[in-house]
């Protein structure tokens, strides 16, 4: 099928699509008129309930905790896919680990590595920061692991990639990925232990606006940022010791 | 006017889908895709939205102000992340793929070769 | 809706056609991450914080990282 085919048959398909998607679009209420009665019913008691000042935190880990359930499995399983897929293909092929530095195969300039080197202390601090305080402020385990990811690449974007490696060895990150998704689950078994249904609130709930309050959210929130954290480091260092060791095979 | 987010909405996934039928470089397609999934992040937020109201964080107004939906972004929170994630499987199958047959064309990925 | 919001949607809806149109991967990495802080403003716009925090730490920084890092694997492969 040639190009110009292809996107006459596009084309059609498209304004069926369109037109569809206007038919529909125009019989929801304006944009700014909201009318379901969840988000304000949330809204309303989620502070006397859980004792937490933030709502979108206890709908993702309390009130709609097994789809975050699910949502972290989905994670998972692409890690693992990422994972072996790179991982086989490079069974295949002759290995070496990278034992020393080359300086000529990532160019870096003395002002990126040393910007890069000194952002990484505030970087994690950061996202450990808004793991730790996703019940009462804008955060959470989500947020915060992808940012506490993004500092431990930063040793690579820096210019040392030896760094990296030793930093976030792959036989460390393996277990710290299980052991975030498997604490998920065991959060939640917590409250089948204790009689009452799985992933219920089952710990002390304090008082609101405090560190140690919200029951169960803390840890929820921490074993979440484990898991994301672990997870996008994995996936990254999965594709840069292809692109890294190939490319130290090719240079002899 | 007042359906100006579900109109962009609504042209993002069809301009990420033209991306995808006429890409020429499985690594374009895969960022086309991408933009086919924010449009849904933009049409769920576009929904939970209420005029005049704040976000739903109660740290420092009284609870009772009126405040947009929670459930609506606690959808796509998770939605991004794990987003991203299947992005990168995506791309390590377009590695694989490239390895196999030497080529990043999906127009000239014709029979599947058993 | 107020002038503030339907600039920046329409400043989306332009940067969304401006990855698709783009055809070099590796200058789409860049487009993709401008385009993923145009959305993160757009919910921060929307009253939606804790979205557009997910967005931005995983939009700028992963995402464009990944897709440089298949290329190059695609590329090296190449030259073999």
């Amino acid at each position: 099928m040639n190009p110009v085919v292809r996107r006459l048959v596009f084309l059609s398909g498209a304004i069926g699509v369109a037109l569809l998607l206007a038919w529909g679009m125009t019989g929801l209420p304006p944009f700014g008129v909201y009318r379901g009665p969840y988000g304000d019913v949330i809204n309303r008691s989620a502070i006397r309930e859980r004792h937490t000042t933030e709502a979108v935190g206890a709908v993702v880990m309390d009130y709609r905790g097994f789809d975050t359930l699910g949502e972290e499995f989905i994670l998972l399983t692409s890690v693992v896919g990422v994972a072996l897929l790179l991982r086989t293909a490079r069974d295949e092929e002759e290995r070496e680990t990278p034992s020393d530095e080359h300086p000529g195969t990532v160019p870096i300039t003395d002002a990126v590595a040393a910007i890069g080197l000194a952002l990484i202390g505030p970087t994690v601090l950061t996202g450990l920061s808004i793991v730790a305080h996703g019940h009462i402020t804008p955060g959470g385990g989500f947020q915060g692991g992808a940012v506490l990811a993004a500092g431990a690449i930063l040793s690579f974007l820096a210019g040392r990639y030896v760094l990296f490696r030793r930093v976030a060895p792959t036989h460390l990150l393996d277990p710290a990925e299980g052991s975030g998704a498997a604490g998920f689950v065991l959060v939640g078994a917590l409250g089948l232990v204790s009689g009452s249904a799985f992933l219920a609130n089952v710990l002390p709930l304090g008082e609101a606006g405090t560190l140690l309050s919200s029951g169960t959210l803390p840890l929820l929130n921490m074993t979440v940022g484990l898991e994301v954290a672990a997870g996008f480091v994995l996936i990254v260092s999965e594709f840069l010791e292809e692109t890294m060791a190939v490319r130290r095979k090719g240079e002899r | 006017m007042s359906y100006l987010p579900y109109g962009v909405a609504a042209w993002l996934f069809l301009v990420g889908l033209y991306g995808m039928v006429t890409s020429r470089n499985l690594i374009h397609l895969v960022v086309c895709l991408s933009v086919v999934q924010s449009s849904t992040y933009v049409f769920l937020l576009a929904l939970g939205f209420e005029t005049g109201a704040t976000a739903p964080v109660f740290y420092d107004v009284p609870p009772g102000t009126p405040a947009v939906d929670p459930v609506v972004q606690a959808l796509v929170l998770t939605d991004v992340v794990v987003g991203v994630t299947v992005t990168a499987l995506l791309l390590a199958l377009a590695i694989q793929e490239h390895k196999r047959f030497g080529t990043l064309d999906p127009h000239e990925l014709r029979a599947m070769r058993g | 809706m107020t002038a503030l919001q339907a600039v920046i949607l329409l400043l989306v809806a332009g940067g969304g056609l401006a990855v698709v149109l783009v055809r070099s991967p590796l200058r789409q990495a860049l487009v993709v991450g401008i385009y993923g802080l145009t959305l993160a403003v757009l919910f921060v716009v929307f009253q939606a914080p804790d979205v557009a925090l997910s967005l931005g730490a995983v939009g700028s920084v992963a995402l464009p990282l990944m897709i440089v890092m298949a290329l190059a694997k695609t590329r090296s492969g190449d030259e073999e």
